[in-house]
């Protein structure tokens, strides 16, 4: 009698299992299938839309890398080659030389460089910028703003959710296609935005 | 006298531009590139490329590989060195070369993301780092646990003097994951940040670099695991949860003897997890705990109800942890920030040219999200606490020591005590 009983409990709890296994494959699947409907097969990673950018100076300090994976990257063709650059120098600099009290980056990442009367090249050491954006608010307010941050992807871990995009006031942070990985001025403009932003609608 | 030439030609740059109608993006240049004499060529603007996109894909293969030879380990060698083994390349290539992302912990966020952000494109490796542990966990059990998952192996190889917490701290413990994988859904459904990647504790283990409190965190995790086997996994680790559930209803989950069991009771203490049941025969009046059952069955919906509504009581102080809404909410309580300088995200707000009326309205929406939100949250909350008094008060009748299919890691610890031969 008890045999039966018991039996019987098997085939119960057998059922019942295997109803619910079916029940989460078909769960599981509608889940897959739907999320499928929206993948890509594209990695994405992530850039600063250097337009957005307010120069807050989160970057140096909020990024999971230390330092930064957000580098200051220069646009030459921007470059207005200024002997009083705004990017370089500190607002009311004793002179205009490479001393280090002139300079306004705290790293001394940027190399000034002559050319000729009265141009002088600047170029971003990037194995001592930090992105803190000093320069680049610099060059932006008074220069052409040449001098922009991005995510140096040979830096990036490429985060699930980037933590400077989780704080930064400006919501310049978005996730780009692997293949365009870059929003580099000149090449990138504000109306290339506008228009990338048009598509994604 | 270069430098007045140069200040001239500033000031008549600066007349042109502002005569000159602003229309193409070249005219608003303040200082034009100069021509050069002596031949300077401008150098290029590096962009160093990322990793590349077919390692991604490789990354899902490895996953797909090491699930299927732990599974292999787990369920036909049943081999603990063979899972041991496993779990350490896991630890070496998910962990330390992959540095912890993308994981299949972390991969819930994207799935959930995927399907309230209709503007968010999930990439097709998250999803298969969302699925295939629990596709596998569904028919195998949580093979995934064993040999997979690079937080779960660092914790596993430092389980050195495990102590067997009382049952009654292991059950209200496990509560958690299930509150944190409500948190995680919540705070990505109202798009505000994924806090399962942001509160890893061993992702800054990986790197070597992470933010200070982190990697105390993470430090502490690993120091309270020589003693409390594996804490993330059982009393944090969201993704658990959902494996849980798959293992609980898996038809081919692994048993710790491979014949009939003998009663020896040796495997009895060797679970460090806690997962092994013991044969139960019901206690007590047959009539009064079936009376007791259907107590807590009726009982059930109050508990929903009840958790419902604490949730949505909450969801205010949830919701600040919202930028948006923590926003607006600054502007309001005090005003004074506004001529704060050193306040960045006021002083971006400001820039914007939004206005109060607009974030306002928006943390507004975003808060009423907060209140469904703690609705399901609570709810959700409430019916797992229903169901837990349910799972307790029931009995089932067990004549041997079996694992238990919703906390079993199968690190397959126990099938080393068993003294039972495999059938030939």
């Amino acid at each position: 009698m008890s045999d039966k009983i018991t039996t019987k409990g098997m085939e119960r709890r057998r059922f019942i299992r295997s109803s619910m296994q079916m029940a989460l494959a078909v769960s599981l699947g509608g889940v897959a299938g739907y999320s499928l409907l929206k993948s890509t097969s594209k990695k994405m990673v992530w850039q600063i839309d250097p337009f957005k950018c307010v120069q807050c100076g989160r970057c140096a300090t909020e990024c999971v890398m230390t330092p930064s994976a957000v580098k200051c990257v220069h646009a030459y063709a921007l470059c207005g080659y200024c002997d009083l650059c705004g990017g370089y120098l500190k607002p009311d600099p004793n002179a205009r030389t490479t001393a280090a009290e002139n300079q306004l980056c705290p790293t001394a990442a940027i190399k000034r460089q002559y050319i000729e009367e009265p141009y002088f090249e600047y170029v971003i050491d990037e194995k001592l910028c930090i992105g803190c954006a000093k320069c680049v608010a610099g060059c932006t307010s008074f220069g052409n703003g040449s001098l922009h941050l991005q995510i140096r992807h040979n830096e990036c871990k490429n985060c699930n959710e980037c933590a400077i995009a989780r704080v930064c006031p400006a919501e310049a942070f978005q996730r780009v296609p692997y293949d365009t990985p870059y929003m580099i001025k000149g090449g990138f403009t504000k109306d290339s935005a506008a228009k990338t932003i048009e598509k994604k609608g | 006298m270069t430098q007045l030439k140069r200040y001239f030609l500033l000031i008549c740059i600066l007349i042109y531009t502002a005569l000159q109608s602003f229309g193409a993006a070249e005219a608003k240049q303040r200082f034009p590139k100069p021509e050069f004499a002596n031949g300077y060529t401008q150098p290029n603007t590096t962009a160093p490329s990322p990793r590349f996109a077919f390692l991604e894909y490789f990354d899902v293969f490895m996953l797909l590989v090491v699930l299927s030879v732990t599974t292999w380990f787990v369920l036909k060698k049943r081999s603990r060195r063979g899972v041991f083994w496993m779990s350490v390349f896991s630890l070496l290539y998910f962990g330390f070369y992959r540095e912890g992302c993308i994981c299949s912990i972390g991969a819930i966020q994207n799935v959930v993301l995927a399907l309230v952000d209709p503007t968010y494109a999930i990439p097709l490796t998250a999803l298969l780092f969302f699925l295939l542990p629990l596709a596998f966990a569904l028919f195998f059990g949580r093979t995934f646990c064993a040999g997979a998952c690079p937080l779960g192996a660092i914790q596993d190889i430092i389980v050195l003097k495990p102590i067997e917490l009382p049952k009654w701290i292991q059950k209200v413990l496990g509560l958690i994951p299930y509150l944190y994988l409500g948190l995680a859904v919540l705070y990505v459904a109202t798009k505000s940040e994924f806090i399962i990647c942001r509160y890893d504790p061993f992702v800054g283990l990986f790197r070597f670099d992470a933010p200070f409190d982190m990697l105390i965190l993470g430090i502490l995790f690993l120091a309270v695991g020589v003693f409390v086997a594996r804490p993330y996994c059982r009393f944090f680790c969201p993704y658990g949860v959902l494996l849980g559930w798959m293992s609980k209803f898996s038809s081919r989950h692994m048993s710790i003897t491979p014949a009939a069991c003998i009663q020896c009771k040796l495997c009895s203490n060797s679970c460090p997890f806690g997962a092994i049941d013991e044969p139960v025969a019901e206690t007590g009046k047959r009539r009064s705990n079936v009376n007791r059952l259907m107590t807590y069955f009726i009982l059930l919906p109050l508990w929903i109800g009840i958790g419902g509504f604490a949730g949505s009581m909450v969801h205010v102080p949830l919701s600040k942890f919202n930028k948006t809404v923590y926003l607006a909410d600054q502007i309001i309580e005090h005003p004074e920030v506004k001529n704060d300088p050193k306040n960045i995200d006021v002083r971006t707000f400001l820039g914007s040219g939004k206005s109060t009326e607009q974030l306002i309205q928006e943390a507004h929406d975003i808060q009423r999200q907060f209140y469904r939100g703690g609705w399901i949250l609570g709810g959700f909350m409430g019916l797992i606490i229903g169901t837990s008094l349910i799972n307790l008060s029931k009995f089932r009748r067990r004549e041997d020591w079996e694992p238990n299919k919703t906390n079993c890691l199968s690190c397959a610890r126990c099938m080393d005590y068993c003294p039972v031969k495999k059938e030939a």
